[in-house]
């Protein structure tokens, strides 16, 4: 493999395969809250990371994790607190990040959009070798977090009015799911690039969905379709000089596609089965039922 | 068994709440004794979900003392003791889930950290056999009927072998024949003695079970005592309880009860 023979290489396959593994561990929960665009938020607010960055000479992949974490736990408090108004409130904290970010990467010395691009749409040659360090540091805390609490956050995110009974910290578990995502973003932003990033926390797992019946197995083949991904990804971009974000996120796309289609006779048969071993409930409740209290109504 | 009577499982005294600017609740008095089976009734919008909401925490009182097991709630951390049965409506996420793997979240209470040990995996197949859905265990919750989706809820509330078990309108759109599952499962766990506090918009198949009926309206208690009876042509059986909710005070009180 030639492929290997490249240290930039080694570098973008090794970000690669941690990108896989923790955008769709952290976006099953996203999906499951019924939030799946909210690593799209993140993201935005990330630029503003970056451009801080390039502004206070400052690493642009710890500056995103830190403004993206605060933006995150911005964003949850807007979901407890926010009424009517919540919505607005996260447009606002959206195109403001974005805003920012284009603002602090001009004003930077000897700065212009072009330092930004590598980071809105991903870059294989670009990941040195302090990111790869920054990129494993942060991918151990979000497999620690999504694999290690996933009963607590299944709990959390499928319904938590019952989670509180449980005794189970909901709000914490809410800012940290939050915090998590955040850095997930940053994780995946030299690779994949902070517009298309969210793409990965949520196609994988919808994909996945299409032949899963639990949770479990939804999230082991959404992680398990993300590394294939982006790996297959990186390699085409590598032989073919096509961008890495965008080759990724197509293939993606493609294995939902495909995986739907597939599923499509999949799902039949489990539904034949499925009658055949559970006969419906309570035929009785199909007959017409009497007109119970009707003699009275007819009355005039 | 130590029987403290003195002691309620529950406690509301003058609780207050608000859904936005909306008074809901507007000072209720509500104490349930070990062992008791509680029914919450009225009408829809009198306040009593809202009432079982404020009890586990979801919805904040706004004034008030509320108690669990004589510990005010803000300091209450024994939640193994309560087993919670929201409105079926809420527990639905966008990822599909097994059975099992629903009804073990209601045994994290009892966990260390959430890891399961072997007894929690048989606590978990035990409260799947109470309400006769073992045969499902591996089956996702979106393929099951509104009743045995239900009884998984009631499962997961069981799961943890709660001494106290709040249930918000277990019997809402549940077919006759998870009905008399409910019905069976919940006098098994009145005889054990657990206590019972469940919302209802009427007493149907669990009347024999209730000890205690207290009624609501706009957010006060109206009446607290004996669980009201059905009279005359209401209590024919098959009887549809479908009739023009009449403003407070025109009617009999007792026609107000049961609506």
């Amino acid at each position: 493999m030639d492929i290997l023979a490249y240290d930039f290489m080694q570098r973008s396959l090794l970000a690669a395969v941690l990108v896989g593994i923790t955008a769709p561990a952290i976006g099953i929960y996203l999906v499951q809250r019924r939030q799946p665009l909210m690593g799209d938020g993140i993201g935005h607010v990330a630029m503003t990371g970056v451009g801080l960055g390039f502004l206070l000479h400052a690493s642009p992949v710890w500056m995103a994790t830190a403004v993206s974490a605060l933006g995150s736990v911005l964003m949850e408090l807007i979901r407890w607190y926010g009424k009517a108004r919540g919505d607005i409130a996260l447009a606002m904290l959206f195109y403001g990040g974005m805003a920012g970010g284009v603002m602090f990467v001009n004003i930077a010395p000897g700065g212009s959009n072009a330092n930004l691009s590598s980071y809105l749409f991903g870059s294989l040659s670009t990941v040195s070798p302090s990111d790869v360090t920054a990129i494993s540091i942060l991918a151990a805390f979000v497999v620690v977090v999504t694999l290690g609490l996933r009963r607590q956050l299944f709990a959390v995110n499928q319904d938590e009015e019952f989670a509180r009974v449980t005794g189970l910290p909901v709000r914490a578990l809410n800012l940290l799911t939050a915090i998590t995502a955040a850095v997930t973003v940053t994780v995946a932003m030299r690779v994949v690039g902070l517009i298309l990033i969210s793409a990965l926390m949520v196609v994988p797992v919808a994909a996945a969905q299409q032949l899963t019946r639990s949770f479990a197995a939804t999230l082991a083949i959404a992680i398990g379709l993300g590394v294939t991904v982006t790996i297959s990804g990186t390699v085409t971009s590598f032989y073919q000089d096509v961008p890495p974000g965008a080759t990724i996120v197509l293939l993606t796309i493609a294995a939902f596609v495909a995986l739907t289609v597939l599923a499509a006779p999949l799902a039949r048969r489990r539904a034949r089965s499925a009658a055949a071993a559970h006969p419906p409930v309570d035929p009785a409740e199909c007959a017409i039922p009497a007109m119970r209290g009707g003699p009275d109504k007819i009355g005039v | 068994m130590t029987n403290e009577p003195a002691e309620p499982v529950i406690a509301l005294r003058g609780v207050t709440a608000e859904l936005g600017a909306r008074p809901v609740l507007r000072g209720i008095d509500l104490s349930v004794g070990r062992g008791e089976v509680v029914a919450l009734l009225g009408a829809n919008g009198s306040g009593k979900s809202t009432a079982i909401r404020t009890i586990i925490g979801q919805v904040p009182a706004s004034g008030g003392t509320i108690e669990l097991f004589g510990t005010p709630r803000r300091a209450f951390r024994d939640w193994a003791r309560v087993g919670y049965v929201p409105q079926r409506t809420t527990a639905a996420g966008g990822v599909p889930a097994t059975v099992t793997e629903i009804v073990s979240s209601g045994r994290l209470s009892r966990t260390r950290f959430g890891v399961f040990r072997k007894a929690d995996r048989e606590a978990v197949r035990r409260a799947l056999e109470l309400v006769g859905m073992a045969d499902r265990a591996k089956d996702p919750v979106d393929a099951l009927s509104g009743g045995q989706h239900q009884r998984v809820l009631i499962a997961r509330a069981l799961v943890a072998e709660p001494e106290l078990l709040i249930m918000d309108e277990p019997m809402a759109g549940v077919d006759l024949a998870s009905q008399e599952v409910l019905a069976r499962t919940l006098r098994a766990q009145v005889e054990q003695g657990t206590t019972v506090l469940l919302v209802l918009h009427e007493l149907g198949p669990l009347e024999p079970l209730i000890d205690r009926a207290v009624v609501l309206r706009d957010g006060c208690v109206l009446h607290d005592g004996p669980p009201p009876r059905a009279v005359g042509q209401h209590a024919l059986p098959g009887h549809d309880h479908v009739h023009p909710h009449a403003p407070a005070g025109t009617e009999p009180i007792r026609t107000g009860l049961l609506s």
